[in-house]
Parts: structure tokens; sequence; C-alpha cells
């Protein structure tokens, strides 16, 4: 008689939990060498809730579905000239952002997700997270697939993947995902799983996918609708080990409190490239990063919070200066890109007057008093032929490795300078978050590979800045970077609609 | 505890320290409330700079962009040494009056208030 087919609770029972096994012969804590160092106490893994009551074969079968769907809509974008239908060729330049700087972050979660999905001594954590690693391996392919098409007709989008490891701005996001592998599995899931992909991921996906709505690039909204019902089970999953790790032990709490608290501020620091794209870089505006930061953080997050008030997890520290930053961070960053327009792999420009004033409506308390006039500035040099790029290399934040460009927020022309003395040297941070990161764990941030730095080190070729350009980030020096205006995308952009 | 790791007595390795930067030190200097840029620069040094060749000679090159910067007068500006009240001797090196590797300069000028008294 043939086999009865299984029921749908059995094969899910069969194909998750049942994939464990009792060590007889073998110490279980040698097979799992990475669960207990970091201080977490799981007293029962059983008590695991599976987020994602998917099994491997449900899986394929769906996530097969989403790709040929996906994959028509890309060659139907391909052979109808997409590209033709963006609003402005100035919208590309977030494209090159994202290729180059989130794609590769995609790549990590994969890479994190199968560390973690084999370290957890829990089955039910470890096949969740397989899955994640998956998805994120399919994320990365996607995007690459969706952009590869750009790729054909504009610049900057030719070697991503090198760049990442390389380019002065792109080592922010890299260290921010080595920072959390370099972690045990449980800080990596509360950085990444929770604090990222449910805390902080709206803010990220939102503004890219609408923005593409706005902008006519239907091949990343194609994506992110398709990387969308992936990104509800990841949330899913990083609430799953929040509650996990806080139901299990008391002595749970702190560390996570601890984990919250950097992983929101090194997030929060990382979306500062979103601010600036949305504030800045569509054409097509969304909404403003003020408002989507109250709509995403501060209502959405205010909840979740009151939700885990019960577990004695407060908000994150320093969500106080962040709400006070929302005001400011988007215009301090595009004028860090825009004055270092001659060594960014994308192009900058000055806002046109109506989106001055859209900035001012949208941003009434700081756009006038503290940002127009550096526009300002701007517009007069390049009215005389001096065209304003910065001739030295700034100052870096030792954790968030950003330009030190942010400013005090009760004084916000005066720059935010904070410094820690370890085993004799001096470090810089841009601010009191970033110096608790360090303060925490300094062994670990002595080894920042500040760009800078390394370019003084002679580690990145040079002297020259345009050496380094064109020999260490392989970029083509005089078409990926300066301003807009006068640039190869620009001119083919005329050329193809006939406007001189 | 100075590290999470898994790995008993983890030390990391101190990517900027002095030795790496082949005789010079890393300084840093920043205008306050003059954020055309954006940020401080930084700068590698011998640390036998005299005082007088890093404000004569180095900085002019980035800083001279900013249209107050020649309405400088050198006797009226305040500095600060990481982060304390600092009387620089133009003469002097700079590691004969306490700039070490890596450390932060920042000078004050409050007469002049920026491009537009705006703090640009």
């Amino acid at each position: 008689m043939a086999a009865k087919k299984l029921n749908i609770k059995d094969k899910y029972r069969l194909l998750t939990r049942d994939l464990d096994w009792e060590f007889s012969y073998q110490d279980r804590n040698k097979a799992f060498p990475f669960e207990e160092f970091e201080g977490i106490k799981i007293t029962d893994w059983s008590k695991w809730e599976d987020p994602f009551r998917l099994t491997m074969d449900a899986y394929w079968k769906y996530q097969a579905e989403k790709e040929r769907k996906l994959y028509a809509i890309f060659d139907a974008f391909a052979q109808n000239n997409g590209q033709l239908n963006i609003s402005d060729p100035r919208y590309v330049n977030a494209l090159k952002i994202f290729l180059t700087g989130v794609s590769p972050l995609e790549y990590q979660a994969f890479q994190g997700f199968a560390h973690t999905g084999r370290q957890f001594g829990g089955v039910g954590a470890r096949v969740a997270c397989q899955m994640q690693s998956i998805d994120e391996l399919r994320h990365v392919q996607t995007q690459v697939h969706a952009m590869s098409h750009y790729n054909k007709f504009f610049d900057g989008l030719q070697d991503w993947s090198h760049m990442h490891d390389r380019v002065w701005y792109l080592s922010v996001p890299k260290s921010f995902f080595n920072d959390a592998r370099a972690a045990g599995p449980f800080e990596f899931m509360v950085a990444i799983g929770f604090s990222f992909e449910y805390v902080l991921t709206n803010l990220l996906f939102v503004p890219f996918m609408s923005g593409a709505a706005y902008n006519g690039d239907m091949a990343t909204v194609t994506f992110g609708f398709s990387a969308q019902s992936d990104e509800a089970r990841h949330m899913t999953l990083g609430l799953e080990v929040i509650k996990f790790l806080l139901e299990q032990h008391e002595d749970n709490v702190p560390i996570v409190q601890k984990w919250i608290d950097k992983w929101f501020w090194r997030g929060t620091r990382l979306l500062t490239i979103v601010s600036m794209m949305m504030d800045y870089m569509l054409p097509n505006k969304v909404m403003s990063w003020k408002e989507a930061w109250e709509v995403y953080f501060e209502e959405a997050g205010g909840a979740l919070f009151k939700d885990l008030a019960r577990y004695g997890i407060r908000m994150p520290k320093y969500a106080d200066i962040i709400e006070k930053e929302k005001e400011h961070v988007s215009h301090q960053a595009w004028w860090t890109f825009y004055t270092h327009g001659h060594a960014a792999g994308f192009h900058t420009w000055i806002p046109t007057d109506e989106e001055m004033d859209w900035l001012s409506e949208k941003y009434p308390e700081t756009f006038d008093k503290y940002y127009r006039p550096r526009w300002e500035l701007a517009k007069e040099m390049e009215a005389k032929g001096e065209r304003f790029y910065t001739k030295a290399l700034p100052q870096l934040c030792t954790t968030c490795q950003i330009p030190m460009l942010f400013t005090e927020m009760d004084n916000p022309t005066q720059i935010s300078y904070r410094d820690s003395i370890y085993k004799g040297d001096r470090y810089h941070f841009c601010s009191d978050g970033c110096k608790d990161i360090f303060d925490d764990e300094p062994e670990k941030f002595v080894q920042s590979w500040l760009p800078v730095h390394q370019i003084f080190q002679g580690n990145c070729g040079g002297p020259g800045v345009e050496d380094i350009l064109r020999d260490y980030y392989q970029m083509n020096v005089g078409v990926d970077n300066m301003d807009i205006k006068g640039s190869p995308d620009e001119e083919r952009w005329k050329k193809w609609k006939g406007v001189a | 505890m100075p590290v999470h790791a898994i790995t008993p007595d983890y030390t990391g390795d101190i990517k900027d320290r002095l030795e790496n930067f082949h005789g010079n030190q890393i300084v840093y200097v920043g205008w306050d409330h003059h954020l055309m840029f954006c940020a401080a620069f930084a700068y590698p040094l011998p640390p036998e700079t005299p005082f007088r060749t890093l404000r004569d000679e180095v900085m002019p090159e980035a800083f001279s962009l900013h249209p107050e910067w020649s309405q400088i007068d050198w006797n009226k500006t305040a500095w600060l040494l990481d982060g304390e009240p600092f009387e620089p001797q133009l003469d002097v090196a700079l590691k004969d009056q306490g700039v070490g590797h890596k450390s932060l300069l920042r000078f004050q000028t409050p007469d002049l208030k920026g491009y537009k008294s705006a703090g640009v």
C-alpha cells in the first residue's frame, strides 16, 4: 500500500522540530560552542515559537513562484527601455548608493544568518535563521539583477562589490554589518533580526520602494514587492527572538537592553544615508525624512516599546537625541556628499529653488535658518565657476565611521565632538551613543578600518585623491563622480529625451 | 571586560597606532561654527612641525575657500586642544606643546559668524 500523504501538521513537525537529535556520545556544548559566551541564559529551547510556520518544500514553492513573476517583469522592463520612464537621471544616484551600500549588506545578512542558523542550540531557531539566510541571498541576487539594466545606461554601477569593500563612505554600512557578524549569535539576532529588521526596516524599505514608485522605477518597485513577504517573516523572527530571550531568564534583560541601545543607535546612524536620499535625491519626493521618522519610529516604535515594557525593556537610550536629529541629519549628510562630490561614486547637486522651498515647508524650524545659507553659498560659488569641492579629508567617528558631521542638538552650528583615551591612544566620536559603544568594547573598535587613516598609512595607493579613486576604488574618474551638471549621465539623458 | 569575545583574553590590533603612519602623526583641525566644512580636517604631519607651519602652510589650502578666511585676526582667535583652552606657541613643534597623535585642535573666531551669519 502506498504511504499515506502526511497532513500539514505532521509534515511541519517532521521538517522542523524533528530535524534535531539528542547528543548521546558528544558534548552538546561542543556542538554549539557560541551559545554561552555572551552571557545569555537559555533554560528551555522548546519554548521557542516558530515564527515562519513554513516548511522547506513550501518555502521553495512560494519563492519559485515569486521569482517567475519578478523575472518576467525585469524582462519586460528591459525590453521596453524602462530606464527612459524614470523621473530624472538624478534618481539613479539613489540606486547607485543602494547597490554599493545596501545590496552587499543583504549578502552579509545571508552570511550572518547562516552562521546563527548553525550555532543556535534550538532547532526551531536554527531552521528560521536558515530560511532567512536563504531569503537574504535571494535579495542580493534580485537586487543585482534589477539594477543590472541600469548599469547598461548609467555610470557608477559597474563595480559595486569592489567599491563596497574599499570606498570611504561605504565603510559605514560595511563596518556596521561586520560589527554585528563579529558579535555572538544572540547579539547578531538583536542587532539585525530585531533592531534593524523589526524596528528600523520600514525606514529603509518604504522610502526606497515608494521612492522608486514615485520616480517611475518599476524594476526596483518589483523587487521590493517580491521581498516584502520575506521581510514580513523577518520581522516576526526579530520579535520572537526578543520575546524568547526576555522570557527565558531575567538575567538576559540588561544584556538585551544594552544591545537594543547599541543597535538602535548604530541603525539610526546608518539610516542617515536614507534621510538624505528622501530629502535630496528623489526628484519626486515621497515624504520628508522627518515625517518618515515620526510615522515609522515614533508612532510604530513607541507602541512596540510600550509592549516590551512588561519585560523591563525601556526605549532605546538617546531616542530623545534622535528625535531632535530628525530636523537636521538629512541636510548635514547631503551637504557632506555635495562637498565631497569629487570623491563619491555617484553624482551630487544643489537642490533646485523649488526643492529648497519644499524643504523650508517640511523643516520650518531648521532649513531656512541653518541649511539654506549653505546652498546659497554653494550657488554663489558655482555661478563664479568655482563649484565647491572640499580640499582636505574629514575626521571620522571611530564607531560609525561617518565623517564627524553631526552637530550638537542644542547648538546646531557646533560639531558634536566626543573622545576617549584607551591604552594611551585617543579615539574620536560623533556622539555619546558612538562613544558608549566604543567604551563598552574598546578592543573591538580599536580595529576600525577608518578610510581616511588608511589612506594616510599608504594602504590605499595614492597619494593623490584621483589616484586612489581610479586605482584603489576603481571608479571612472570624471565620469562616475563630480556634479550631475555636465556629467555623461546627464548628457546621455538629454540626448535620449531630445533636449538641448 | 574590554570586549565580549569567545576567545579568552582577546585583544584587537590597534589599526591607527602612531607607528603605522610612517613618521607622521594625525592632527585634526576644526573651525567652530563654520559648517561650510562639514567636519574637522585630518592632517598627517611630522610631530616636529612648528605650529606656524600648520597654521600658515597646511591649513590654508582647504580653509581658505571660506569667504571669511582672509578676515581672520589670529590675535583674536581662541584655540582648544582636545577640548581644553590652548595658547599655541607658533615656533614650537606640535609634539612639544602637547599636540599629540590624533589630537583635535579647534579654533574660534567670535567676530566672524560664518556666511550670512548663519554659522556656515
